[in-house]
């Protein structure tokens, strides 16, 4: 499982050491520099020229020329008409050369000069900003283009629009340029064209066309329909229907995913617990503290290393299976290997210990919330459609669990350690006398099991608060996932975090969240009273042991 | 039959008669000093001191509620804070209607929270408790009907051991979460507060407080003979019998279930009317006594005084709440660590407790005795 991890480490330390392909362009000439250099002249007619020349040409640079200085951040430097862009320094300003990339440093505010826009000229700008990306080689360039036109729609983009539809060759990107033009003719005096712009939005996912097309079917104060034509509002409302019924639909599809984010957070909280109490069959409570810790080597990992926060969970994943591993190891050898068959005496001694390691941190870090940092590849959302996005850190806890989740079966059905184990915790003796360690194999067992409760815990520190009382909040949930899966089972404990976290989000919504996650407590209770051994029960002559 | 082995269940209880007579002894000296002797003498006793003895006292008899089941029946629960914190809040709900329009909102009728809430009017759960007989009433059925019910779907099902000891603290997460909510009615986050008086006499009286702390100490010794009565008739004995061996029990023909849930459902009402006693005690009744930890501290005054003893929890629960007070109050960061320790070396060292290692001792030291006079007899001949 570790392999894993170290590949996906390898992949993200190739993209960081690739340094950013500025100036790929810069040796082939093709007139970016002379054309820009006219751009410091006063005038705005040579201006406007300037600008429709550097449009037309095929250069990475074209683009963040064209922004900045729509936005007003580009400039000349006074002192010999280099072009740069400027950022607000501590005192004067920072700038960068436009055409090499480099950084110029800080310089004061008299040294440079704005490159002035009128209306004029920035709404020709807009226009050429538009018009550049809708035409651009890359379909994820055109489809955002699209997508922001639809959500700022003006008549000065149809021509634009019109070209690139009839350029375009990919579906999805086509229909979103069709959407974007419908937007615009919406408004439009010709009927013809508001019903072909109705039609042009069906079965696109997108709230802002939803809006619109509720905002055309209704009714005035005075009964008069704001869309006048019979036919176009028909259009609009079997359209709109249609929407509504995807909108419904992909609501299904975010709330199942939702679900599954929140199972995937009670699995990864109790399968290290399915291992401890699951197999041995020790009541762990400081499993939840065990989390804790992984959550705080997140934490001091990010400390350590302040300037690679993107590297930080992929070092913290291993050093939180080492840390909690660890004091798994040691809790096992100096507490727990004295109170094996004594189930309830060792459900207090570790709550004990619970005790201990929560004050602990609560002396060395401060009772606060300490805060972890999200690296950028864990923050944002996939957008699917206008109707459906999938925040990154849901998808990447879902992927995770899923992860661990089979690493571990693969561990414990194929590994030698896993055969070992396995025999262990079915007939200690008999497994003794084959001359199996059985004390090293019940030590590493534990240690596993905390090691994934560790692993879990950086997981974990991304979603909530890093606290003295992490772990609490997680101990009850996650005995009660696996008393429901049935213990000893990690598929069933894989059921029942999923059963669990889907109910929990379609129930939250009929009965808010606490009433929720109470109604999800009685059930577990009422369902444990039905099957006191889970969903999936082990058979066999162990069972009583 | 002689009444001397009709009350044999007494007698023969040497530990358990010397306490009960130590806590007779306080609940009597101690008001007396407290109210009598004038407040600079050396002799007074402080009020503070009277409500500090009069929780230790409430708190022994839900350690003793504990141990009648854990100790003799084996029924781990940890969540047996959840029928304290029910009696608590029967009582609570007393309180809260005697203070009558005295509240800040002046409403002769709904406690202030629920003015705050706007709420129109009553619930109809509230109503009967401005009378104390049906409050009393409640202190003990509420606990017993929330033991009734969840005792009678997990024994009958068989949920036991660790199993059901998880299933508890699930059940007081889930009652924790509920109140806390303020559409229940109860106070939400805050909980019932700022009580006036009880049966017409304030609260803030001391004599008040030494009638109260006189009440605990008196269910205390109640609540002993209770349990010890229950321990050492015949029922008491296939408790101890189901402890050690439920399977062979149950083939033997006793209906296991039965005198389970009857245990559970008495020590439910035993944990409830300590809540009770423990309210106007304090002042204060909140959710956060439902929060699991609570429950498992309980668990920790048996262990340490010695579970399966009764007299052993008392100690216990007196012990450890002692120390709690003194080490929260003296070194606030070592409590935990002392609690936490705690469990451990119970658990480690001392399985049955510190009255344990003190009968161990004892034990010793009778067959030293023994031994000794056997040798002497031998050198004597």
């Amino acid at each position: 499982m570790m392999k894993q991890y170290w590949g996906v480490l390898l992949v993200l330390l190739n993209i960081m050491c690739v340094a950013p392909v500025w100036a790929q362009n810069a040796d082939e000439s093709t007139g970016f520099e002379s054309l820009i250099g006219e751009l410091t002249t006063s005038s705005f007619k040579k201006k406007a020229k300037a600008v429709e020349a550097i449009a037309a040409l095929d250069d990475e640079r074209v683009l963040p020329v064209m922004e900045a200085m729509l936005a007003g951040d580009l400039y000349y430097q006074k002192s010999d008409e280099k072009i740069v862009f400027k950022a607000d320094g501590e005192s004067g300003y920072l700038i960068t050369d436009v055409l090499t990339g480099t950084e110029l440093g800080e310089v004061g505010k008299r040294e440079v000069k704005k490159i002035a826009t009128n209306n004029r000229l920035r709404k020709q700008l807009r226009t050429q900003i538009a018009g550049y990306k809708l035409l651009s080689k890359k379909p994820e360039i055109r489809l955002a283009a699209a997508d922001d036109l639809i959500k700022t729609p003006s008549p000065e983009f149809l021509q634009v629009l019109q070209t690139a539809i009839d350029r375009e060759k990919e579906p999805a990107v086509l229909k979103a340029l069709k959407v974007a033009r419908a937007v615009i003719l919406l408004d439009s005096d010709n009927e013809v064209d508001r019903l072909q712009a109705v039609k042009d939005m069906d079965g696109f996912a997108n709230k802002y066309t939803m809006a619109m097309l509720t905002q055309l079917v209704r009714q005035n104060e005075d009964g008069s329909y704001v869309e006048p034509s019979a036919l176009v509002r028909e259009e609009a409302n079997s359209v709109l229907n249609g929407l509504q019924a995807m909108a419904t639909w992909y609501k299904f599809v975010e709330d199942v995913f939702f679900g599954l984010s929140l199972g995937s957070v009670l699995l990864l909280a109790a399968v290290g617990l399915a291992i401890t109490f699951g197999v041995m069959g020790v009541i762990n409570m400081a499993h939840g503290e065990m989390i804790m810790l992984g959550a705080y080597t997140t934490y001091v990992i990010q400390l350590l290393m302040p300037n690679h926060i993107d590297a930080s969970l992929l070092v913290a994943v291993p050093a939180a299976f080492v840390v909690s591993g660890l004091m798994g190891i040691i809790i096992e050898r100096t507490v727990i290997r004295h109170l094996y068959g004594r189930p309830l005496e060792t459900l207090l001694a570790t709550f004990g210990i619970s005790l201990i390691l929560q004050q602990l941190v609560r002396s060395v870090f401060s009772p606060l919330n300490r805060s972890v940092i999200t690296p950028d590849w864990m923050s944002g959302s996939l957008e699917v459609n206008g109707f459906l996005s999938l925040t990154y850190n849901r998808l990447y806890i879902i992927v995770f669990a899923l992860m661990v989740l089979f690493g571990l079966m693969l561990l414990l059905k194929k590994s030698f350690f896993g055969l070992q184990m396995r025999a262990v915790t079915q007939n200690r003796t008999m497994a003794s006398s084959m001359g199996i360690r059985t004390g090293w194999v019940d030590a590493m067992t534990f240690g596993l099991g905390s090691g994934i409760a560790g692993i879990a815990g950086v997981a974990l520190s991304q979603l909530t608060n890093v606290g003295p009382n992490l772990g609490q909040s997680y101990i009850i949930d996650s005995f009660l996932v696996v008393v429901f899966g049935g213990v000893g089972n990690l598929w069933g404990t894989f059921v029942a975090a999923m059963s669990l976290g889907l109910a929990n989000k379609f129930v939250e919504p009929v009965a808010g969240a606490v009433l929720a996650k109470i109604l999800i407590l009685v059930f577990i209770i009422l369902f444990i009273q039905r099957r006191p051994r889970g969903l999936f029960a082990l058979k066999g002559r162990f069972v009583e042991g | 039959m002689t009444s001397q082995s009709r009350l044999a269940w007494l007698m023969n209880d040497v530990a358990g008669k010397r306490l009960l007579a130590v806590i007779l002894a306080v609940i009597i000296v101690l008001p007396m000093l407290n109210l009598l002797v004038p407040e600079d003498s050396f002799f007074h006793v402080s009020s503070y001191t009277i409500g500090l003895l009069g929780k230790y006292l409430c708190y022994a008899l839900l350690a003793l509620a504990v141990d009648l089941i854990w100790g003799y029946c084996g029924i781990l629960s940890l969540g047996h804070g959840a029928f304290f914190a029910l009696g608590g809040y029967a009582m609570g709900m007393y309180l809260m209607r005697q203070i009558g329009d005295r509240g800040v909102y002046g409403n002769p009728l709904l406690p202030d929270f629920m003015v705050f809430l706007n709420w129109p009017e009553l619930p109809w759960y509230w109503y009967g408790f401005d009378n104390i007989y049906f409050a009393m009433l409640m202190v003990a059925l509420a606990p017993a009907l929330l033991a009734f019910v969840f005792g009678w779907l997990a024994f009958r099902s068989r949920v036991t051991g660790v199993y059901l000891s998880i299933i508890t603290q699930a059940m007081t997460y889930a009652l924790m979460l509920a109140f806390f909510r303020n559409d229940m009615g109860f106070g939400g986050n805050n909980g019932l507060t700022d009580f006036k008086d009880i049966l017409g006499f304030s609260l803030q009286e001391d004599a008040t407080k030494v009638a109260l702390f006189v009440c605990s100490g008196v269910a205390v010794i109640l609540g002993y003979l209770l349990c010890r009565y229950v321990v050492s008739s015949k029922l008491g004995r296939v408790l101890v019998s189901i402890r050690d061996a439920e399977s062979r029990t149950r083939f033997i023909g006793y209906r296991v279930e039965h005198y389970k849930l009857f245990v559970f459902v008495l020590s439910a009402v035993l944990a409830g009317i300590a809540g009770a006693l423990y309210v106007p005690q304090v002042g204060i009744i909140n959710p956060g006594e439902f929060s699991p930890i609570n429950s498992i501290e309980i668990i920790i005054w048996v262990a340490v005084g010695g579970r399966g003893f009764l007299y052993g929890a008392i100690i216990g629960a007196i012990l450890v709440n002692y120390g709690k007070t003194f080490f929260t109050g003296a070194f606030p960061e070592i409590w935990l660590f002392m609690l936490g320790g705690l469990f451990v070396v119970s658990t480690l060292f001392l399985p049955q407790g510190v009255v344990g290692v003190v009968q161990q001792w004892k034990d010793k030291r009778a067959e030293q005795k023994a031994l000794a006079k056997g040798n002497a007899g031998e050198a004597m001949s």
